[in-house]
């Protein structure tokens, strides 16, 4: 399993510099190779019985995650985020549809079983949850202890695990000594303890701060990679996905509206719900500017503003946009980000003293974007 | 003076061992009825609602009962199981009687304050639910349980001075007898001090304990 793991993880998680040698053709969307699937979700739907009545939480969700990956989930509060990663370790049973690991059908479980699905899969949560009256090395030994483990192999792990996680000779310390990081950490070694080959993560990077998050999400993808453990996480910060995850999926109101590769569902993000979730990471025109837009050049010097959107297909080059423009081309704004190794994002162009129309200019960018907007004229000051 | 000495001594070894069995039988029989009406209720790891309702509702039932009124009450009861409704030993059945469910109700508060978090936590690692119980429920309530079961040694203690008045023995019965009947002050007076440095000590290593097994 490793090996297929890390195969994988070459092939679709390193960012491919050689996209960067800024060539104009459009390069084909990456062929599939038959992937890997490790955890399938066929119509699960989970309704909550409350004295308020039924509460349906996820509606006939269909999903596969592969192995070796890390799999976002986004939406927004409510949408259905930990009742979905919760059924994968059945802390929440589904109402309907069914879950397969490796394609096994995890429906029926007596507790035994059920047991020893969990050993198979780690979480880690937004608030920790180690317990107060144990020690580091206790809480991560829990659940080797309760396995049965013999003492000597339970000592050895838990070094070892402590040791990977970044917390050497905090062995006797009590979590409420532990920075939120440190306490994360733990939170980690702990799920990793019994090998799993899933680990499962509610917000566990939200109650840390920037420096801290970033610092744990290394670790995870660390964790990701020479374990080739598949990962699956939840968050609320959109910047965690982009740097993390190889795919997402996003939840409205409990059912999955969009999904696939990160590069693709946030280079262009076909669901409002998707597009007002990375709102904030997006570069919009200035409302003053806006405001001064006009459809039609009211003098011939008056300056054409692009919108150059970057899917992941085209790389933006500026050379050669100068070339096919002509005129003299400024940067307004916008924002381009490395994804997967894929230009992701947009540019905001001016474009002044050029003798082509606006759009004889938006074909011509269009060679070397993957999509282009004109948004109209402003006058020279 | 001596002889009040002694009698003081006798009283108190008596007071001791009526609140120090009660209490020990309490301890042992409360846990396990706490744990069974926290993790019972709806949604807990044990459910049974049924049951959990009929077992709440007899603890409230010794919970509402005056103690005074519970002693006389159960004198039948008591006559049964030891053989006679006087002494030390008479009193040591009404006394667990009451000290359990109370104890029970207390220990449940703690137990119940528990991060939920840490029970699912215990559960997505693997733990069965006696496991969760002894490595999670209980070490995490023990420093609240601790603090409970000083109140409740406390609570005997003033409960055993009321044994006195059905010839329990102890010092609420020597203060009863010279105290009251043969309006001796000095006896009285030396009884409330050897009760309130009683209380203290209790309560302070309590407190101590409670302190030193609280690792939040
Ligand atoms: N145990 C429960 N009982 C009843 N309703 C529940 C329960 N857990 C969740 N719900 C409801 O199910 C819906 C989805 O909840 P869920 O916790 O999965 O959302 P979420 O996406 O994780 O939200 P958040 O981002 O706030 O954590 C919500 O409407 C919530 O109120
Ligand atoms: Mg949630």
């Amino acid at each position: 399993m490793n090996s297929r793991a890390a195969q994988y993880k070459q092939a679709d998680d390193l960012p491919d510099f050689s996209l960067l040698s800024a060539s104009s053709t459009p390069q084909p969307v990456a062929v599939q190779e038959p992937a890997d699937i490790h955890l399938r979700f066929e119509g699960v739907s989970k309704t909550y019985l409350t004295a308020q009545g039924p509460v349906p939480a996820l509606q006939s969700i269909d999903l596969e995650i592969r192995r070796g990956e890390i799999f976002g989930i986004i939406g927004r509060s409510g949408a259905g985020k930990s009742s979905l990663l919760r059924t994968i370790n059945r802390l929440e049973q589904p109402s309907s549809g069914r879950i397969l690991i490796d394609g096994t059908d995890i429906a029926k479980l007596d507790e035994n079983r059920l047991v020893a699905l969990r050993r198979r899969i780690g979480m880690i949560f937004q608030h920790f949850n180690l317990m107060s009256a144990k020690t580091v090395r206790d809480n991560v030994e829990l659940p080797l202890r309760v396995a049965g483990v013999p003492r000597e192999a339970r000592r050895r792990k838990v070094d070892e695990l402590l040791a990977l996680v970044g917390l050497d000779g905090k062995h006797d310390v009590y979590p409420a000594q532990l920075s939120g990081g440190q306490k994360q950490r733990v939170g980690i070694a702990r799920a990793l303890v019994h090998n799993p080959e899933i680990l499962l993560c509610d917000e566990a990077t939200s109650a840390l701060d920037p420096e801290t998050t970033q610092a744990i999400l290394a670790l995870l993808r660390e964790i990701n990679r020479s374990l080739g453990l598949t990962i699956v996480l939840i968050t609320h910060e959109m910047a965690v996905i982009r740097e993390i995850c190889q795919r997402v999926v996003v939840l409205e109101k409990g059912q999955a509206v969009e999904q696939g590769a990160v590069w693709q569902v946030f280079g262009e993000p076909h669901h409002a719900t998707t597009r007002s979730l990375l709102a904030p990471l997006r570069y919009d025109l200035p409302a003053d500017l806006q405001a001064r837009l006009r459809q039609q050049p009211e003098q011939p010097e008056d300056t054409l503003l692009l919108d150059l959107l970057f899917t992941g297909i085209h790389e933006p080059d500026l050379a050669a946009l100068g070339n096919v423009l002509g005129g003299r081309i400024g940067l307004l704004g916008g924002n381009v980000e490395r994804i997967q190794g894929r230009a992701v994002g947009h540019l905001l162009l001016t474009v002044a003293g050029s003798s082509l129309t606006a759009n004889e200019l938006a074909n011509q960018a269009r060679h070397l974007a993957d999509r282009v907007e004109v948004l109209g004229y402003v006058a020279a000051a | 003076m001596s002889l009040l000495l002694e009698r003081l001594w006798a009283s108190l070894l008596d007071t001791l061992l009526m609140v120090g069995v009660s209490s020990l039988i309490a301890l042992l029989a409360g846990i396990p009825l706490a744990v069974f009406l926290v993790t019972s209720g709806r949604g807990g790891i044990f459910e049974a609602p049924l049951a959990n309702q009929v077992l709440g509702s007899i603890v409230n039932l010794f919970r509402s009962i005056p103690f005074l009124i519970l002693m006389v009450a159960l004198i039948p009861f008591t006559r049964l199981l030891v053989g006679t409704s006087y002494g030390v030993w008479a009193a040591v059945v009404p006394l667990t009687i009451a000290a359990t469910p109370f104890f029970a109700r207390i220990a449940e508060v703690s137990l119940r304050e528990v991060d939920h978090g840490l029970i699912e936590a215990a559960q997505a690692m693997g733990c069965q639910r006696r496991h969760i119980v002894r490595h999670v429920l209980l070490p995490e309530a023990l420093p609240g349980i601790v603090g409970g079961f000083t109140i409740t040694l406390v609570t005997m203690i003033n409960a055993s001075a009321m044994a006195g008045a059905i010839g329990a023995g102890g010092l609420g019965d020597l203060a009863y007898r010279y105290g009251y009947q043969r309006f001796d002050s000095q006896v009285m007076l030396t009884v409330i001090v050897a009760l309130v440095a009683l209380v203290t000590l209790v309560q302070f290593g309590g407190d101590r304990l409670a302190q030193k097994l609280d690792r939040r």
